[in-house]
């Protein structure tokens, strides 16, 4: 049990094992978050024993659908993902950023001093660990560094899953994102929960991983094991609900803004903003000012904000974005072309959720394939003289 | 566990509002200095964001001498509650300031070149600490033309700095005003227009240009008309701001963060979407 | 009258025009000097003359009771005023006050339409460089009837 675990090394762990990693990340100070079945959606939240995690679930999504379903196994992980990315602890929906007290010459500003929490993710998806480097570099590495974002996700210990179910509007591989995940956490898991047995390879990703690994009940992994992992990796890459071309796709959206498929969609955009609030990398927040009744002292609070508000692009005495259809356009812009200016990757991950949870089901794969159809409308800019 | 102290981009320092000039009938200027500690220095084109406590945060240009090292120099207009709470803060009030941000004007790169500062309303303001800059090096470039105009005879904005300008021998001004009665004895008519009897050479000459977009946008047909080219006209952007720091996504114009990649911007590199409505 | 052509030819508005029908219109035009403070034309008079500004500035006003004359425009060296002379009922449509010294070249209306009426390539001429800068004019007009600088 107390072999010389290196990094990279495989093991196969059971029931038992999952458990004790949930007991071993509580001893050593961790939030152990992960997914639960909670009003009939798979969502994340604090996990107290393997008891919490939907065995025997999976799900069934489609566009603006989604169902859960009792599987014939007790598959921990058998399903894709749900509503929520691991943004929301990462980056909470509602933080506040100082606080401000009046004084006799003036204010005194205080900023929170609590310590950075600590989360270890249980069941990270390869997509999911993907979002959460693309957010890393909006939050990290640009010449402003978000400081308290950057303290929870140094101390967050990541346990990644291996997909075996492919999601109904899952596009990782289109994406390059998954369905494995070959960097980003410290202990992966893969389920092997068919032929009789329930057990699971995991892989040390780093240090922290394979420290923790030592410590569980755990055998070396055989070929057999191997295999089995890697078929059914194979197995969910080749049943994904959707594809995304994305070659060209960039110079295709940037040179079309007036292109009537805008319209189109726009027709049937709500413009609710339920796909930034479930995209794992969608990132725009807002500033709120309060202050107490007498003035004696103010707050400021970021939250989370939608570039599908009216308002999200407001300046004196109006917004740029007056119409749905400029509104659906930027998300979509940015998602799948500017976000590679700015940042140097896609912005999607190909997780699927806008698609599942867009009320009207907008499908961002059949958006991209209908601007590649109708190839390059022809420009029409706005009398320039 | 204590976190070591570090400069966190999203808190405010304090600063000590001080002279407040009444520019026009619904504009400020108000000086601003450090509570503790050096002001920081900035460029011609660069941006504070102003916090009234209470009521909140606005992108204010900074529009002061960036040679002059005591305090931020900020022109206000009222457009909005926080503007509005700005504009009535009175010395000795005491605001909170992040910045300065952006990237500014290009008054290094065009030494060597004729420079033409085109301006409009207010964007007057953000222009005016280049021109400080380019008077104060004068010798290092060719011709200086400032162009600037205005909704009406009482709406000019540092009418007192810009007669003061006039006077000089090497520097050209020309003023106009959207409307005027028969007591104005300058020019009426639109800023473009002004272009065409600037005296510079469009094949060297750098254009420096601000205020609101629909200017800005016939402004630069009137220079490319002219001849000088999209790579050497230069515009101040606005968008709606929250963080001024490229974590928020409100500010994005196409891929550029007004924040960061801008708010001055080559105008060949934004042509493509400039012309597109509602981006 | 040669060196009513040569002054003619250094207008920027007949810098098109060539040679043949420079002649044509000197034979109608003589030159201008105004004081500051006097008027071109006024509101309502006919549009006998065709002003072409040479030196100097001139306020294009309309005047209303009661208030100040409003200034729509002001014209500069190069400039025309108006088109009121060309287009019946050849009467003008607002003031034209110097405002400084302003020297401009005069053409008589009806003896340059006589000469458009008779060469039609003269007055296609005519009407081309005339409706260019009406379609400046016109743009910024309406530029300032925006009230860009407003509160919006």
């Amino acid at each position: 049990m107390n072999q010389a675990l290196e990094v990279g090394a495989q093991a196969v762990v059971s029931l038992d094992g999952i458990e004790a990693l949930i007991a071993a990340l509580a001893a050593q100070g961790y939030t152990v978050v992960g997914p639960s079945v909670r009003d009939g959606a798979i969502v994340y939240g604090e996990l107290t024993s393997l008891a919490d995690l939907p065995a025997g679930w999976t799900d069934r999504q489609e566009a603006g659908r989604y169902r859960l379903e009792r599987r014939e196994d007790g598959a921990l992980f058998g399903f894709a993902v749900g509503p929520q990315s691991w943004k929301r602890f990462l980056q909470p929906p509602v933080e506040t950023l100082w606080t401000a007290q009046k004084t006799e010459d003036g204010y005194a500003i205080t900023a929170p001093q609590k310590p950075a929490p600590k989360y270890a993710f249980i069941g990270a998806r390869s997509c999911e660990i993907h979002a959460m480097a693309i957010q890393d570099r909006v939050y990290c590495e640009g010449p402003y560094r978000d400081e308290a974002y950057a303290a929870r996700r140094n101390n967050a210990f990541v346990v990644a899953v291996n997909c075996s179910v492919a999601g109904g509007t899952c596009f990782c591989v289109s994406m390059q994102t998954g369905p494995k995940a070959r960097a980003g956490f410290d202990l992966s898991l893969t389920e092997l929960s068919e032929d009789g047995r329930h057990e699971f390879l995991i892989e040390a990703g780093s240090e922290a991983g394979a420290d923790l690994l030592r410590q569980l009940p755990h055998q070396l992994a055989s070929k057999t094991h191997l295999n089995i992992a890697e078929a059914v990796v194979a197995r969910t890459a080749s049943q994904m609900g959707r594809s995304l071309d994305t070659a060209g796709l960039k110079e295709l959206l940037q040179s079309n803004p007036n292109h009537p498929r805008w319209d189109e969609t726009a027709g049937r955009c709500l413009s609710c903003g339920n796909c930034t609030m479930v995209c794992p990398t969608c990132f725009c927040t807002t500033v709120e000012d309060s202050s107490d009744l007498g003035g004696a002292s103010s707050e400021r609070t970021r939250k989370w904000d939608s570039c599908f508000t009216l308002d999200f692009s407001y300046i004196h005495g109006g917004s740029v974005r007056n119409t749905v259809r400029s509104r659906y356009r930027q998300w979509m812009t940015h998602k799948l072309a500017n976000w590679i200016d700015q940042f140097g990757t896609s912005g999607c991950v190909g997780c699927g959720r806008c698609i599942t949870w867009c009320p009207v089901g907008i499908d961002i794969t059949a958006e991209a394939a209908a601007f590649r159809a109708a190839g390059t409308a022809k420009e029409d800019r706005h009398g320039e003289s | 566990m204590n976190l070591a102290p570090h400069p966190d981009a999203f808190v405010p320092q304090l600063y000590r509002a001080g002279r407040v000039i009444r520019e026009l009938h619904d504009t400020v200027t108000l000086e601003f200095a450090p509570l503790s500690g050096p002001r920081p220095a900035f460029e011609p084109g660069q941006f504070n964001m102003l916090t009234v406590f209470g009521v909140g945060e606005a992108a204010i240009s900074i529009s002061g001498d960036p040679s002059e090292e005591t305090a931020f120099v900020h022109t206000v207009r009222e457009v909005g509650a926080v503007s509005r709470a700005i504009a009535k803060l009175e010395a000795g009030a005491v605001a909170g300031l992040r910045g300065p941000y952006g990237k500014g004007w290009p008054v290094a790169a065009a030494e060597g070149s004729d420079v033409v500062i085109v301006a409009g309303g207010l964007g007057l303001a953000p222009l005016r600490p280049a021109i400080y800059r380019i008077l104060a090096n004068r010798s290092r470039y060719g011709r200086v033309s400032i162009l600037f105009g205005s909704r009406n005879p009482a709406d000019l904005l540092y009418r007192h700095e810009l007669e003061q300008w006039r006077q000089r021998l090497d520097v050209e001004i020309a003023v106009t005003v959207d409307h005027a009665d028969a007591s104005w004895r300058g020019n009426v008519g639109v800023v473009p227009a002004l272009i065409r009897r600037a005296a510079f050479d469009p094949h060297d000459t750098v254009a420096m240009v601000c205020g609101p977009e629909v200017m800005m946008r016939y402004t630069a047909r009137g220079l490319l008309d002219a001849g000088v080219a999209g790579e050497r006209i230069y515009f101040s952007m606005e968008r709606n701001m929250k963080c001024a720091i490229g974590l928020c996504g409100h500010c994005q114009f196409g891929p550029d963060f007004i924040c960061k990649d801008g708010p001055v911007l080559r105008y060949d590199k934004i042509s493509g979407i400039f012309a597109v409505r509602e981006i | 009258m040669e060196s009513l052509e040569r002054i003619l030819k250094e207008h920027p508005f007949f810098a098109p025009f060539a040679p043949e029908h420079l002649q044509l219109v000197t034979g109608c035009a003589r030159n201008h000097r105004f004081a500051a403070g006097e008027y071109l034309f006024h509101e309502g008079a006919p549009a006998n003359e065709f002003f072409l500004i040479r030196h100097g500035s001139v306020a294009l006003e309309i005047a209303a009771p009661g208030k100040a004359p409003v200034i729509i425009e002001t014209l500069h060296d190069g400039d025309i005023a108006g088109a009121s002379w060309l287009v019946p009922p050849y009467r003008w449509m607002f003031d034209a006050r110097a405002l400084e010294l302003t020297r401009a070249i005069g053409i008589d209306a009806a003896c340059l339409r006589g000469k458009c009426d008779a060469d039609h390539d003269l007055g296609y001429e005519m009407m081309r460089s005339v409706l260019t800068v009406l379609q400046k004019r016109l743009q910024a007009t309406r530029l300032q009837i925006l009230d860009v600088y407003g509160r919006h």
